[in-house]
Formats: C-alpha cells, structure tokens, sequence
C-alpha cells in the first residue's frame, strides 16, 4: 500500500495534478466574481476567501514533512516547494484584494494603514517575510546559499505560520468570533508541535554522544 | 375649543403638504442655485422624487411576503434621495448573530423564528407598563415609509426603505417618569428557535439601548416592515428598531421587552469589547474603529469592486437633524 501511493505520488502526473487543484480556488474565485456569485459583498468575499486559503495552503505545507516521515512517503518531499510557492500566491492575492478593493490602490492609505493598525501590521509582517522565502526557492538559489544556510533561511515559515494564525484572530476578536480560529490554532499548533518533539528527541539522541566526547 | 386639530384650524389638509424644515432652510440656496443655473438638473431629481413619494411606495414590492402599507414620512431627513438596495442583498446580507455569525446565516436559518403570538413588554420608570400585543402596536400609530441609510460598524452600507412609525409615538403613550434616562432594549433569546443563542460570542439576550432624548427623537423608528412588506425574519420579524444615523448593531432586532431606566444600559457589544464599541456608536468617520477606518464605506450593490468607497458622512447624513443631541460632548471620548 505504502509502496504504491509512494509510487503514485512519484509519478509523471503527480505535480502537474497538484498544481491544477492547488489553483483550483483561484479559478473559482475569478468565476464566482466575473459572475456575480459572491453575493451581496464581494470585495469582502474576495479579501475573506484569499485569506482562508492561504492559512490553507499553509497548513498544507506544514503537513508535508510530518507527513512524509510519519507516513513513509519520502516522494511527498517533491511537492513541498509548490505548495510553498501557492502560500506565497495566494497571501499576495490577499494583499492585492486589500490593497485594491479597501484601499484604493492609495499608496499613502495604505502605508498609514499599516502602521496604525496591529492587525495589519502582523498580516503585512507575514508576507514581508514570506517573500525572501518565495525569492530562494528554485535550485540556483539554493546552491547560491548553501543548504544549511537556505534551511535556516526558511524556518521563517515557522513565524509566519504564527504571525498568519495572530492576524485572523486579530481579526476575529472585535466580535468575539473565535470557532475557525481554533480550527487553524489546532491544525497549524500541532504540526509545529510536531517539531519541537521532533527537535526534543533528536537533542536526546545527541546528548550522550556529546556527553562521551568530552570524557 | 382653542385646540386645533386637522380638521379645524389648519390650512394644510395634511401634513405632508407642509415645507420640509430643511427644505425651508435652504430655500436661499436654491435661489443660488437658480441663479446659477445649475438647478435645472436638481429641480429634476427633485421632482421625479416627489413623483415617487406621493405614489403607493418609494420603490417596488418585491412580492415575497405580507404587504404593509404606509404613507410616505413628513418627518426632516425621512426620505433620503438616493437608491434603495435591492430587496436581494437587503435581505439575504445580514448581521443576527443568534441564527449564525456568517452573513448568509440569517436568511438561511430565521425561518424557525416564531413571530406570532408576539409582545413587548414595557417595563421599568413609566406610568403604564405592560404587554402590548403585536397587533396593539401595529394599530398605534399611522405607519410611514422611510428612506434611510444603514452603516455597518463593518464599513459597508445599504439604503433601506422601512414601514413603522416614531419610537416617540409608542413612548408618549406609556409616559416615562421623569427619573427615567435610558431606554433600553432587549431582544428575544430562544434557544430553541434560534441555533445561535449560546453560543459565546456574546451575552444572550441581545441588549441595546439609548439615551431617551435619542429614542424620542423623531428619527428613531420603530420598525414593522420594509420595501413596502411585513420585515422577513432575519431583518428583525415582527419589530425592531432603526436608528438611522448610529452603526446598525445599535438597531436591535426581535424586540421582545423595552426598560425605562436612570441607569446606562449594558449593551450587548459595549460588554463584548468596550475599546471596540461605545454606548453611542454614532456613525463617525473621525473616530476610527480599532482595527479599520471609518471614514469610507462600500455601499452594497452600487460600488462596483473596483470603485473607491464612498465618504462616510458624520452621523450617517444625519447630522443636520441630530448634531444638536450630542452638543458640547466629546465624541472621541463617548464613541
């Protein structure tokens, strides 16, 4: 069984499946908005649904690795820079949707907006740091900057996850409206619990090797 | 009798044929206007406005439920001139947190709301407390159709045309005491009906409240219906109140119980998030909610998706007839 979805997912198909259903939303929402399906407010709709799918995708790509070693499936590996990259499509949609249908394309609004308002400001926070993550992530730059180098690079995504998670409370808590954020609290809390377990039982491993070395 | 009534004494026949105050007040500018000759256009907008207000209703009857019928309303700033939202988005659009916390929730899951048999109770510093039964207070008062703006605290706005008569109508009759201040208005919180009620978003019931020189003010509505209609469920069924120039969620839904008191009320967002929602919450595009501007707003179904949202005006427009209730207050501070 385990074999053959490995082998399924190493496939030629595999990606550019992948790839269509991961923009599959994106389709949908440029559907919905071009015929008037997105009822009685869309830029809402538009700003809310780009924002739900890139925690979405986020949580997606956060799932691969535990995934990928809990399941035994190394060929979930190849999907993780795609993934990465919708994040990045995706919360870019999001600013863009803001920027355009709240905002007006009003440079100076905007960036008045941003520092006045925390909720924001840790939303904008997130997609800064996110950029330098979508910039390296083809082969060339990750040569460039060696691995170890371009791994430290991109546990970033650790803090974006928790930045992303405190911007949709923010966002929520003025009507005290918190049943979807717990949803994303718990799935993105326990994937980056997952880690630090990870990160905990690796430690132990090393401390009595290292313990034996300075003997 | 020196007391005059419509049959004896006036001139006017009836009160709709008396000059709008503002209208009379700004008769200098349409002499200006006159003068300038920009007033072929407006005078034209004008007229085809009182063609439609002397007609059966301001806008169609979308034909989904009991008729209500109403003269158009002489009250100042009754009849905005701008278009009404379209009966769709009005009524599928909205905020009733006690049947879901998504827009769409409301027009999806208010059929369970149970709208008759249905009484207010009048209770607290009055003369004459009691039950009034729904069908009591539909008979009250003579019912009138306005045209008013509605501004979400959200930033979006529609412009609705309601059936119902002055709150003031209803509070002369039950004659407040003079200790009495506040008016405070609780709405119905059935669990069984509605799906929502308990659930910890806010504290059930649903408490707003005024202060009794802005609940008898002649703006203040004590709705029955809307474009021409009995209100469907999740606009509010079978009566609610609209209080045109503060954020909707002032304007409770469902009323099922309205207390005279000397005390502000606790209402139900001001104890939610107090740094997020005043007691007054008069819409105000210099005082900014935490979390997002004031100053603009979208108005549903007109501003396209790329059209810049429009000036949030003080006190929705309104201020021409309200400014003078909140004179000499700070309005940052007592938002």
């Amino acid at each position: 069984m385990r074999a053959f979805v490995n082998q399924r997912l190493s496939g030629r198909m595999a990606k550019p499946l992948a790839f269509v259903l991961a923009l599959l939303p994106f389709v949908w929402l440029c559907l919905a908005a071009a015929l008037d399906w997105l009822g009685a407010n869309p830029a809402e709709a538009l700003e809310r649904s780009t924002g739900d799918w890139t925690l979405r995708m986020l949580c997606v790509v956060l799932a691969i690795t535990p995934l990928r070693t809990m399941a035994g499936l190394p060929s979930l590996a190849r999907f993780r820079r795609m993934a990465g990259l919708f994040v990045y499509f995706y919360a870019v949609l999001h600013l863009l949707a803001y920027s355009w249908f709240d905002m007006g394309f009003d440079l100076v609004d905007i960036a008045k907006d941003i520092v006045k308002r925390p909720f924001i400001l840790v939303g904008f926070t997130a997609i800064v740091l996110l950029t330098p993550l979508a910039l390296t992530s083809f082969n060339r730059a990750i040569r460039a900057l060696g691995g170890r180098r371009w791994q430290l690079l991109h546990r970033l995504v650790y803090a974006i996850a928790v930045l992303a998670l405190v911007h949709f409370f923010w966002m929520r808590a003025g009507k005290n409206n918190f049943a979807e954020v717990a949803v994303y609290a718990q799935i993105l809390g326990s994937l980056l619990g997952w880690r630090v377990a990870q990160f905990v039982k690796k430690k132990k491993l090393q401390l009595p090797s290292m313990v034996r070395s300075q003997l | 009798m020196l007391i005059k009534n419509q049959t004896n004494g006036f001139n006017h026949p009836v009160a709709s044929e008396i000059t709008d105050r503002t209208l009379y007040e700004s008769r200098r500018d349409v002499l200006k206007m006159i003068a300038t000759g920009v007033a072929g256009g407006a005078m034209a907008t004008w007229a085809s406005r009182q063609a439609l207000a002397q007609g059966s209703g301001l806008v169609p009857r979308p034909g989904k439920l009991q008729a209500l019928s109403a003269r158009p309303s002489a009250v100042a700033g009754a009849a905005t001139m701008e278009k009404p939202t379209s009966y769709k988005d009005a009524s599928s659009y909205n905020n009733f947190y006690e049947f879901g916390t998504d827009k769409a929730d409301p027009a999806a899951n208010a059929h369970t709301l149970k709208i008759s048999p249905w009484t207010v109770e009048i209770e607290g510093l009055v003369k004459k407390p009691g039950k009034l039964g729904l069908e009591e207070l539909l008979k009250l008062s003579p019912m009138e159709e306005r045209l008013y703006r509605l501004r979400c605290v959200e930033g979006w706005s529609m412009v609705i045309p309601w059936v119902g008569y002055s709150l003031a109508e209803l509070i002369r009759q039950v004659e407040p005491l003079g200790s009495a201040k506040y008016v405070e208005f609780v709405t119905l919180a059935d669990p069984k009906t509605m799906p929502f009620v308990g659930s910890r978003v806010l504290d059930w019931p649903y408490v707003e409240g005024l202060r009794l020189d802005e609940a008898m003010h002649p703006l203040t509505l004590l709705g029955f219906g809307m474009y021409g209609e009995v209100l469907p469920n999740q606009s509010g069924a079978p009566v609610r109140l609209v209080v045109p120039w503060k954020y909707g969620f002032k304007s409770g839904k469902s009323i099922v119980k309205i207390r005279f008191t000397d005390k502000q009320p606790a209402t139900a967002w001001n104890k939610a998030a107090a740094n997020e929602y005043g007691f007054y919450s008069n819409v105000n595009p210099n005082v900014d909610h935490p979390r997002w501007s004031q100053a603009t707003e979208r108005r549903i179904g007109e501003d396209g998706l790329f059209a810049k949202k429009r000036k949030t005006l003080m006190f929705n427009g309104y201020e021409a007839q309200v400014g003078q209730l909140y004179a000499g207050m700070d309005l940052k501070k007592l938002f």
